[in-house]
């Protein structure tokens, strides 16, 4: 009787562990049934097709390169982008919330700029940068710079006035106040702005990549299977799309919750 | 020559309406090196401004603060400061919260960990070199602010309502500790407090400011010998003697 309760409570347990594939799993009978319904594979493909492109991810679609190929591209663009981006906004953030004096000069422009899209810049950027690397750098740069900079901003100016006065006191010239003190405090609230900056940064490369005259990246591949009516190559690349963002944000906020503990457990 | 010469410091702010307001009043006090101190005052007396003041965090209005006869126009490591509020970096072992005054001078990584080990072990804490800061309690952090303000051997050590944020009777125990750490180091101290009871066990003297204007009401002298017993007649007699003194300074007795 009592085996009987304890490997009912085991069952319990391993259930609620299961509990976050309910939804996906409802999500994706409700998919394959209302593929079958349509029947029509220029809407909705059945999953089995997805699968299949998913399932080859090194082989060439549609003499445009592989998933993996058209991935890597992707994440390249999406690096350079973001890392100009970041070394931008860090600098220019540290600078805004230590001195004041350069934050009433900055705060206005950005102010004016932060509220144009990333992808308000596409022509402005064709018409600069012409088509290719340089321009979808820009807008990536562009798209992860607000939130890392705001980030940045708010962590400098939630360092406590008592660990800077401290090192004062220690001896600290301004440098070492800057490098010791500041970015460290700082340095969680700046990672979140990286993490969120990322994610815009990922959103933006997609879209770049739907620019005219692009010929590789998923943002590409996804649009020129649309051009062949192939939803199965529309929808396995969104998928990968996904994949591949919510794996560095997961990794991302492992990273956060390893080394920046301490901004949580300080009272 | 004198440890450490406050020399008729006054300081005004202003405050919203654009009008001066004086929070400290000439203020004029020497300190034999080795003295421990204690600046006693009333909330609102600016007994942590003269302080700041002296740590060059602030600057005076009027006035000089000197010390081994140099003047002190700015921060400077001479001069170790322990804050009321938990100032240790969260982000530093204890280890490496106490050597940091030695990273910034560019001691070298070994010679900086040694003498971190020294002062942690004078603080009582040397199981807890690679703990961080939020593992501890309030009053083994604040002992960790002293390792480090000590671990830079600064000529004078100012204190700020250090024990202000603990409990009675750790606030006891640490008081205690203090006095242990003094008698061994034979560092001049100036520890600004609130309490009576505080300024009597500690002090050598003790300076009573009045307030607003801030300015020296007396300057007490404890002759009490070491090691004190707070509930002795001399030092009830003493309590009496300068809560007397505090009352009097108050406008609206």
């Amino acid at each position: 009787m009592r085996e009987n309760v304890q490997e009912f409570r085991r069952f319990q347990g391993m259930a609620r562990g299961f509990r976050w594939a309910i939804m996906p799993l409802f999500f994706l009978i409700a998919w394959e049934v209302a593929a079958v319904v349509i029947n029509n594979q220029f809407i909705l493909p059945r999953l089995e097709s997805v699968a299949m492109v998913l399932a080859t991810p090194f082989s060439p679609i549609l003499g445009s390169g592989s998933l993996v190929e058209n991935a890597i591209d992707s994440l390249q663009r999406v690096i350079v982008g973001f890392t100009v981006g970041a070394l931008l906004a860090v600098p220019i953030g540290v600078a805004m919330g230590r001195w004041r004096i350069v934050e009433e000069l900055v705060d206005p422009l950005v102010q004016i700029f932060r509220p144009i899209p990333p992808l308000a810049w596409v022509p402005l950027a064709l018409a600069w940068f012409k088509i290719g690397l340089a321009s979808m750098v820009f807008i990536i740069a562009i798209g992860s710079f607000f939130p890392v900079l705001l980030n940045t901003l708010d962590g400098v100016r939630s360092v406590k006035r008592t660990w800077i006065e401290a090192a004062m006191t220690l001896g600290a010239t301004e440098r070492q106040i800057l490098s010791r003190v500041v970015l460290p405090g700082a340095l969680p609230t700046i990672w979140t702005g990286m993490r969120v900056g990322f994610g815009i940064a990922w959103m933006c490369v997609v879209a770049a990549e739907m620019m005219p005259g692009t010929n590789s990246g998923l943002g590409y591949l996804i649009l020129y299977a649309y051009n062949f009516s192939q939803v199965q190559v529309i929808i396995a690349g969104m998928i990968v799309i996904g994949v591949i963002g919510l794996g560095i944000d997961t990794a991302l906020r492992r990273f956060e919750e390893r080394w920046f503990r301490w901004r949580e457990l300080e009272r | 020559m004198k440890k450490l010469k406050v020399d008729h410091v006054s300081k005004s702010f202003q405050n919203e309406n654009g009008e001066d307001v004086k929070a400290l009043s000439d203020v004029t006090l020497e300190v034999e090196e080795g003295e421990f101190i204690c600046i006693l005052g009333p909330s609102g007396c600016g007994k942590t401004t003269l302080l700041r003041i002296i740590a060059g965090l602030e600057k005076p209005t009027g006035g000089d603060v000197l010390v081994d006869g140099e003047p002190v126009d700015g921060p400077t490591p001479r001069l170790g400061m322990i804050f009321q509020d938990y100032s240790l970096y969260p982000w530093r072992r204890v280890l490496d919260n106490i050597a940091f005054g030695l990273e910034i001078a560019g001691v070298e990584k070994a010679t900086r960990a040694a003498t971190a080990r020294k002062y942690l072990e004078l603080v009582g804490l040397k199981d807890f070199a690679d703990a961080f800061p939020y593992e501890l309690s309030g009053g083994m952090r604040q002992r960790v602010a002293v390792a480090r303000a000590l671990a830079i051997e600064p000529a004078v050590v100012l204190m700020d309502e250090p024990f202000g944020a603990l409990d009675a009777q750790t606030r006891n125990a640490m008081q205690r500790e203090l006095l242990d750490i003094w008698e061994k180091t034979k560092k001049t101290v100036l520890f600004v407090t609130h309490s009576v009871d505080e300024a009597v066990f500690l002090a050598d003297r003790i300076v009573v400011l009045t307030t607003r204007p801030g300015r020296i009401r007396e300057v007490v002298d404890v002759n009490e010998p070491r090691p004190r017993d707070r509930t002795c007649d001399g030092c009830a007699a003493l309590r009496r003697y300068v809560l007397g003194l505090i009352d009097e300074g108050r406008p609206d007795r």
